[in-house]
């Protein structure tokens, strides 16, 4: 089991006029190696959800475990929760400092007491990871494109080699070319290395695509928890949350309106052109 | 953690305090302060401690918040009381050790200075608690403008003001966002002595600042989109108004500082 949350709340400025809940009662328990995915409206609670998974904010009331250790024993190094855990947070780009790439990419194992050769070998196998070439490595992170520094950043959690790996909303106001070259790395990382990857999103489409589970967040609550699709299957109450299904989703549903009859558990376009190109090729 | 330091402090509710003219309560906080310092006997004070005690029972306010305040300037008082208890010279010796002395007189400054320091940071507390910093800004903007002709620029300076104080949460989420960020990376701000923890701020301070002037840049670009210019005939929303209420205030702080100048020359 990599995470388990148990009766978890969570309460900000406890006390005072500011405070406000941000999370209630949550039960999650995640497998090794899942790919789960974290959907909810803006303010649902998932961004301080994922601050739970490796200890950056401990709950008010509720048990967390995390690869085995309990986050509220005083005894659990929290430290090495942050070095299995890896969390990169939304627009990681932002927290770029060093003078070159390289050395940005080895603040984490460094601080993780490593040997020197060892810290080379791991920056080199996650800027490679990231497709960041060679000759990049003496430049300074603040002269590459957006897309770029976001892969340093993310590069800079892989250099850690967690277990688990959180991903915040990673493509947020990227292009669709450093959007599918992120995901795609994601993606590779997770069948490759087998590490569990939970992802945080707001394009139904990633999701469905990527994922084997679904976690949708609703005011601070677990409000639906399931593969695709099954949580896709509630689009009504989605949409009452906010979210939606993918779009290809509502095609599928309206041609079946239509009265063709194609298969409605369909989440990316690529199946949906397979089914429709069957349902062509029988009424032929 | 950084989410609960709360700068600018305004303690929002609604109360008599709260919706007076700002003008009215940064001109009375001044009086107040003033009027703090013509008292010289413990029966000022005494008046004094009635005062403040209702306004803050007006203002809703809870005290804990009140006495906030005075946690930052512990260490002042406790140098002031004893810089007044061991240097005032007297002729009441109540206690002698080669040159050090503690006299009557001593400690009868002492205990003045101290109430009249815990008294000022209270006042300029209610003043901070019961007004939000946009009012507080329109307000100094106000009584800064009959200076504008002799070369201040008040719409200027309030500005500046309004958008530092419109900064500092923004800043301190962000400070929070790359904190957590880094001690994700293992990072490590606690722990260590002082050139070590001054160097692991280093991964802090460079994003930050970095941020601070990437958001500066933005602000100032939206401003100048939307054809913003200084001062010269804009108009606002809400404008200031002194109301019945706002009388009402001033003959409350005429009142308390007559009384406080003839309990002095009496």
């Amino acid at each position: 089991m990599a995470i388990k949350f148990k009766e978890v709340s969570h309460v900000y400025s406890q006390g005072t006029p500011f405070e406000k809940t941000a999370l209630k009662n949550i039960n999650i328990h995640i497998e090794k190696g899942q790919f789960v995915g974290l959907i909810g409206h803006t303010g649902s609670g998932k961004s301080t959800l994922i601050q739970h998974f490796n200890g950056l904010l401990k709950p008010t009331s509720g048990e967390i475990t995390i690869l085995g250790r309990n986050i509220n024993d005083p005894n659990t190094s929290l430290r090495e929760i942050r070095q299995k855990v890896g969390l990169v947070f939304q627009y990681p780009e932002h927290q770029l400092f060093e003078m070159t790439i390289f050395k940005d990419v080895a603040f984490g194992p460094e601080n993780m007491g490593l040997s020197k050769d060892e810290v080379e070998h791991r920056v080199r196998e996650a800027l490679s990871m990231v497709g960041i070439k060679e000759e990049m490595y003496g430049k300074s992170p603040f002269e590459l494109s957006g897309g770029q520094k976001r892969r340093v950043a993310i590069a800079g959690v892989l250099a850690m080699k967690p277990e688990v790996l959180v991903l915040d909303e990673p493509t947020a106001g990227l292009d669709p070319k450093g959007r599918d070259e992120i995901l795609g790395q994601i993606q590779m990382l997770h069948e490759s290395l087998g590490i569990t990857v939970i992802l945080v999103s707001h394009s139904m489409e990633d999701i469905a695509k990527l994922v084997d589970r679904i976690i949708v967040m609703h005011r601070g609550s677990v409000a639906l928890d399931g593969t695709p699709v099954s949580v896709f299957e509630h689009v009504e109450q989605l949409e009452r949350m906010g979210l939606a299904a993918p779009q290809i989703m509502y095609i599928m549903k309206a041609l079946r309106d239509k009265g063709l009859d194609v298969p409605t558990d369909i989440l990316t376009v690529e199946e949906g052109a397979k089914a429709l190109a069957a349902l062509l090729k029988k009424q032929k | 953690m950084l989410r609960d330091i709360t700068i600018g402090q305004y303690y929002p509710t609604d109360s008599w305090i709260h919706r007076l003219d700002p003008r009215v309560k940064i001109v009375s906080t001044f009086v107040f302060i003033i009027a703090l310092f013509i008292a010289n006997r413990y029966i000022g004070y005494a008046l004094t401690f009635l005062f403040l005690a209702c306004i803050i029972a007006i203002s809703k306010v809870p005290v804990k918040f009140m006495l906030k305040g005075l946690k930052a300037i512990f260490v002042i008082i406790l140098i002031t009381v004893a810089l007044n208890i061991f240097m005032t010279p007297g002729e009441m010796i109540l206690w002698q050790y080669k040159s050090l002395r503690i006299t009557g007189e001593g400690l009868y400054l002492a205990g003045l200075m101290a109430i009249r320091l815990i008294f000022l940071i209270i006042g300029s507390s209610i003043l901070t608690l019961t007004t939000s910093p946009i009012q507080l800004t329109d307000g100094i903007e106000s009584l800064l403008n009959p200076y504008k002709k002799i070369g201040i620029p008040a719409h200027e300076i309030a500005m500046m003001m309004t958008i530092a104080l419109r900064f500092i949460p923004i800043l301190l989420e962000e400070t929070d966002k790359i904190m957590k960020a880094q001690m994700a990376r293992g990072a490590d701000f606690e722990t260590g002595g002082i050139v070590k923890r001054a160097k692991s701020l280093i991964p802090l301070l460079v994003p930050l600042f970095i941020s601070a002037f990437r958001r500066a840049d933005e602000l100032a670009m939206a401003m100048e989109a939307r054809c913003y210019r200084g001062g010269e005939n804009r108009t606002r929303m809400k404008q200031l108004v002194i109301e019945k209420q706002d009388y009402v205030a001033i003959g409350i702080m005429i009142v308390f500082t007559a009384a406080m100048i003839i309990i002095r020359f009496i």
